[in-house]
């Protein structure tokens, strides 16, 4: 076997092209990771932003990491503390008030009954159900999503559906019919069903519209929120952690995982398209020119790049290619990182995870500037405090802010790319110093990324950070498109590993293990079949 | 107490009575079991908001809805509805007008339209051959549904829904297994098509076929009509299919006018009805449903007049049967979720209504001078509409508000004396309640001139035309025709309200709470519109219900 050739190439080392590798490298396949980059971790990577500041590039909280993948990878043995760190939830309010939500129960209701008794006794049995539901669906997180036509599927897709069925049928009849009441309706809706304070309604406004192009009143927005509840139960780490050492924490176990598993790891090595010999995928060529073959080329780059940008053109039929180019993939959130000498007052006691989402209006607004086009006037932000887990990201006493910024979106109409980043970081500020005075002041140094900016630099297309909305009609089987939701693509030897396919986005590693497991089926059905022939 | 009839019918609109005719012909195959039904409605008329008066000396308005297309042809057989005088006229032509171009104009006939749109953009006119065969098949996939009992998928057991006959309810199977077997024939890509389709926004799929502006804001009027939703809110995509499902003659997505206007529809089901032996009383309005051990026996009259019945059914919507007719208590004794899911219930009103007598026919900006105008939208590109969507979201009506415009007249002359013509203007997006007050004297005027200006705009010279115009809110739709909130479809016709969730999860099979209570209204599946289905549907439940023995 020469130099030049592998049993599997993935394409990207995020992490998703980590897990898959492992995985593969762990059945004993000879595999190797290129990575155009150099350093490895895609969108889960830890960044010197200012000098001696450091901060989880764009994906900043941990919560989705599937336990089945770090216990598969043994990635806590490679060094990963995925819950060293719970981080609690502030949401801040105009006029200096506050709500803490945290695990504690008791002290939740005390802190949200200051605005409203009637939340703040609501808050924790809603939630638990909410999450219960979710629970429910997130059992699919880890499986190979099936078709809709029932002759179509194998036995062990059968099987999960058949459990996922039963444990539906589990909820009971009122939990089931409340879960088909709220999987399609809007997040605005819901708030109000159950609260009566703008401070919550406006929190789980942005929690449920946090990564997606929708406003709290755009119907599916609840089910946003149960994808991203489906990490608080079993399927996930069980609340917000901070990862010491950021992001960049989880690749580093994860290059360790792959490393142990015979894996080979190539950074520096961008792919300039991929080798098609008789419509069969058979390899790479790097930008370099140099070639490396492999029957298996699974890529965790977005379907929009790997599909249109790398399969070089007159290979896909023209229905399949029309379908990837709508992929709704327009990224709306902006990522702001702040050097501080120190923290305000009031991110100081903070959890270390900050909302301003003051009322569903507010929310809603800032949509409606990035339906038109525009940078949102008055935002909904997400602060995260990594410094608060991990002191030794910035120099001794100061701290670092990683901020998301909802809506500034990747389609702009009128505004030039650097006009929206200076617009980006001047509303953003702004609206931080109203809520938490003194902020302005101890800001040392700044980086701003536009959805444009995660593009370039982090080759997410349209700068939407989960690879395409999660959004009903383009998740489970429907993604990346019908018909292909098994990992395999048109092309065969070409396989989707990343969060462009089921289950999506999120530092989760579950696409990357399921693409694994159908390879590995192939393989072995392949295998099987010769020693039968 | 003596039970005096076998059902009582509570409101007269087009299903109540659609209801009832069927009731009293022991359903469709006219079985034994022909029942004694009364129907009271509260107005001095039947018709609910399937109804004509002459408002203006010598016009007759279409009050509330104003084209008729969705009414199943099963019904319309059945009821044999043309020998009661119902006669629909399809139209012709539809169009956008254009205050700075030429408007946008579609015929009946596919190709004609194709012509048309060649005008605007030589692609979308290619894509238009794709985009109508996408939408037929859709359609034929909704049709068959749309005369189904939605199944109950939390009940798979045959048995265990029974509550006293085992064999009672079991053909409850038989809609899910039409449903399966109906996506079956379908073939896998046509499935997904299918699960893509009804979650996904009108924006994002006229996209994928379209590229001129202004035509993909047309296209989009079937989408958000009735709803509190713009072209990009998900799930407007289904909401299209809901207004293209309808036929005239057989022809799939086809409107017409029904002569007479749309009190016609009514008066034709009422006759058939009374014809099959419904006693009809008007003047009649319910103030209560008298429920005892758990069973609904009749109805309390507002003028304390009580009234036994084996059975009721409502035809009011959902919110106004659950939080007005029934007692609290009686709720509570069977389940106090039941008052809740009735609490948020949603049925938001986004729609007003202008009708309005003219002194003569008015000119659109950009439109050719056709006979036989069918709908004038006024509207735009998304923008346009997602900026009056915008106005609404926030608790005002749209300034530039998007127009369904018809003019039965120019078909139809018995409507207007000679020369002169009646014009119904649908307007979206207008809210139940304002921001900032309720709906004063003087909100409503300027309300009405918004939607005129922007009229006089679209077709110049047209205010010097108006004779009279009645104007009408949401506000005032719930308060004269009894619409909770003036929503037209008696309910939102969002995913999470539909089949065998409409109305409300787990009561998605038109029997209410208690026995003998049933619904039949369109807040029921399938849903809206002046289709007749969900009476047709409760109609055959109640008499599944009498001929096992349930309801006795």
């Amino acid at each position: 076997m020469s130099a030049n050739q592998y049993d599997a190439i993935v394409i990207g080392a995020g992490h998703n092209g980590l897990v898959t590798a492992a995985y593969l490298g762990k059945a004993g396949l000879r595999t190797l990771v290129v990575e155009a980059n150099e350093r490895p971790g895609g969108a889960a990577v830890t960044r010197e932003f200012a000098p001696g500041f450091k901060t989880s590039a764009v994906a900043h909280l941990l919560h989705a990491l599937h336990p089945r993948v770090i216990r598969e990878l043994g990635l806590e043995g490679h060094g990963l503390k995925p819950r060293q760190h719970a981080a609690g939830t502030t949401a801040l309010l105009p006029g200096g008030g506050r709500i803490d939500i945290s695990g504690d129960v008791a002290a939740t209701a005390a802190s949200i009954g200051k605005v409203s008794h009637a939340d703040g006794e609501a808050w924790a049995p809603v939630m638990a159900r909410l999450v219960r539901l979710s629970s429910a669906l997130g059992d699919f997180l880890l499986k190979t999503p099936p078709s809709p036509a029932p002759g179509s599927n194998d036995f062990q897709t059968k099987l999960a559906l058949g459990m996922f069925a039963l444990k539906l049928r589990m909820l009971g009849k009122k939990d089931m019919l409340e879960l088909s009441r709220i999987l399609t309706i809007n997040v605005a809706d819901l708030a109000n069903d159950f609260f009566e304070s703008d401070a919550i309604k406006g929190l789980l406004s942005l929690e449920a519209t946090l990564g997606v192009y929708l406003g709290p009143r755009s119907p599916n927005t609840v089910f946003n929120l149960l994808y991203r509840l489906s990490s608080f139960g079993k399927n996930g780490l069980g609340g917000f952690y901070l990862p010491a050492g950021g992001m960049g924490s989880v690749v580093e176990a994860l290059v360790k995982a792959a490393t142990v598993a015979g894996v080979t790891l190539r950074t520096g090595a961008p792919v300039e398209h991929l080798l098609i010999e008789k419509e069969i995928a058979t390899g790479v060529v790097l930008k370099s020119g140099e070639e490396i073959r492999a029957p298996i080329v699974a890529s965790s780059a977005d379907p929009q790049r790997t599909l249109l940008h790398l399969v070089p053109p007159g290979n896909l039929d023209i229905e399949f290619s029309k379908r990837i180019r709508h992929l709704r993939m327009n990224g709306c959130v902006a990522k702001i990182h702040l050097a501080m000498d120190g923290l305000p007052e009031a991110l100081k006691a903070s959890g270390g995870r900050v909302v301003v989402a003051p009322s569903i209006d507010h929310v809603e607004h800032a949509f409606d500037d990035a339906k038109y086009g525009r940078v949102a006037e008055k935002p909904a932000l997400e602060i995260v405090i990594p410094t608060l887990a991990d002191p030794g990201l910035a120099p001794a006493g100061k701290h670092v802010l990683s901020m998301l910024f909802q809506y500034a979106p990747y389609r702009l109409r009128n505004t030039p790319p650097d006009q929206a980043r200076a617009q980006v970081f001047e509303r953003g500020l702004a609206l931080l110093e109203e809520m938490a005075p003194g902020t302005r002041g101890l800001v040392r140094a700044a980086e701003t990324l536009t959805p444009h900016d995660l593009e370039t630099q982090f080759g997410l297309s349209g700068g939407q950070w989960h690879q395409g909305e999660v959004t009903l009609d383009q998740v489970f089987f429907l993604r990346p498109a019908a018909s292909f939701q098994r990992y395999r693509m048109p092309v065969p030897g070409l396989w989707l590993c990343g969060a462009g396919v089921h289950p999506g986005g999120n530092v989760s590693g579950a696409a990357g293990a399921n693409a694994a497991r159908e390879i590995l089926k192939d393989l072995k059905a392949r295998k099987g079949g010769r020693v039968a022939a | 107490m003596t039970a005096t009839y076998d059902a009582i019918v509570v409101g007269g609109g087009h299903n109540g009575l659609t209801c009832a005719a069927y009731l009293a012909k022991g359903g469709e195959k006219e079985g034994k079991n022909k029942l004694k039904v009364l129907v009271l409605e509260r107005y001095h008329k039947v018709g609910g908001a399937a109804m004509s008066e002459e408002i203006y000396p010598g016009f007759t308005y279409s009050t509330c809805s104003y084209v008729c297309s969705l009414l199943r042809p099963e019904i319309f057989r059945f009821l044999d509805l043309p020998r009661h005088g119902l006669e629909v006229i399809p139209y012709e032509t539809n169009g956008q007008p254009n205050p700075n171009g030429e408007g946008i104009v579609t015929y009946r006939d596919h190709d004609r339209t194709r012509e048309s749109l060649r005008r605007h953009s030589i692609k979308d006119a290619e894509a238009y051959d794709h985009y109508a065969a996408e939408i037929s098949r859709q359609c034929r996939f909704i049709k068959p549904l749309l005369m189904v009992t939605p199944p109950d998928p939390t009940q798979i057991n045959p048995f265990a829904q029974n509550r006293i006959n085992p064999w009672g309810k079991r053909e409850d199977l038989d809609g899910l297994l039409k449903i399966a077997a109906e996506f079956g024939r379908m073939g896998e890509k046509q499935m997904y098509e299918i699960i893509r389709f009804w979650t996904m926004s009108i924006g994002d799929f006229l996209d994928e076929y379209f590229e001129h502006p202004r035509w993909k804001g047309f296209s989009a009027a079937s989408s958000i009509i009735g709803t509190a939703l713009g072209p990009y809110s998900p799930g407007t995509a289904y909401v299209l299919l809901h207004h293209y499902m309808g036929e005239v003659d057989g022809q799939i997505g086809a409107w017409g006018f029904a002569r007479g206007g749309m009190g016609s529809v009514s008066k034709a089901i009422a006759s058939a009805a009374t014809e099959a032996g419904v006693e009809i009383r008007t003047n009649a309005e319910v103030a209560k449903l008298i429920v005892r051990n758990g069973k609904c026996v009749g109805v309390a009259l507002k003028s304390g007049e009580e009234i036994y019945a084996k059975t009721v059914v409502s035809n009011l919507d959902p919110k106004r049967t659950y939080l007005k007719l029934i007692e609290k208590s009686d709720l509570d004794a069977i389940d106090p979720d039941i008052h809740r899911y009735a609490k948020n219930f949603k049925i938001r009103g986004s729609s007003g209504k202008l009708n309005i007598a003219l002194d003569g026919m008015p000119k659109f900006a950009g439109l050719p001078q056709e006979a036989g105008w069918g709908t004038v939208d006024i509207g735009g590109d998304f923008d346009y509409i997602e900026h009056a969507f915008d106005d609404y979201k926030y608790g005002s009506w749209s300034k530039r508000p998007f127009l369904d415009i018809v003019i039965p007249t120019s078909v139809d002359p018995t409507m207007a004396p000679p020369g002169k013509h009646f014009m119904s203007v649908f307007v979206q997006y207008v809210p139940y309640k304002l921001a900032e007050s309720p709906w004063t004297p003087e909100m409503k005027a300027a309300f009405e001139k918004d939607v005129l200006d922007t009229i006089e705009e679209n077709a110049p010279g047209f205010r010097k035309l108006v004779l009279h115009c009645q104007t009408r809110t949401p506000w005032d739709i719930e308060n004269e025709v009894g619409l909770t909130e003036g929503n037209i479809f008696q309910g939102e016709l969002t995913l999470d309200q539909m089949l065998f969730n409409r109305p409300f999860p787990g009561l998605g099979q038109y029997r209410g709470p208690f026995d003998g209570f049933y619904m039949c209204g369109s807040g029921t599946h399938p849903g809206g519109g002046v289709m007749g289905a969900p009476g047709a549907n409760a109609a055959r439940e109640m008499l599944k219900d009498f001929k096992h023995g349930v309801a006795r």
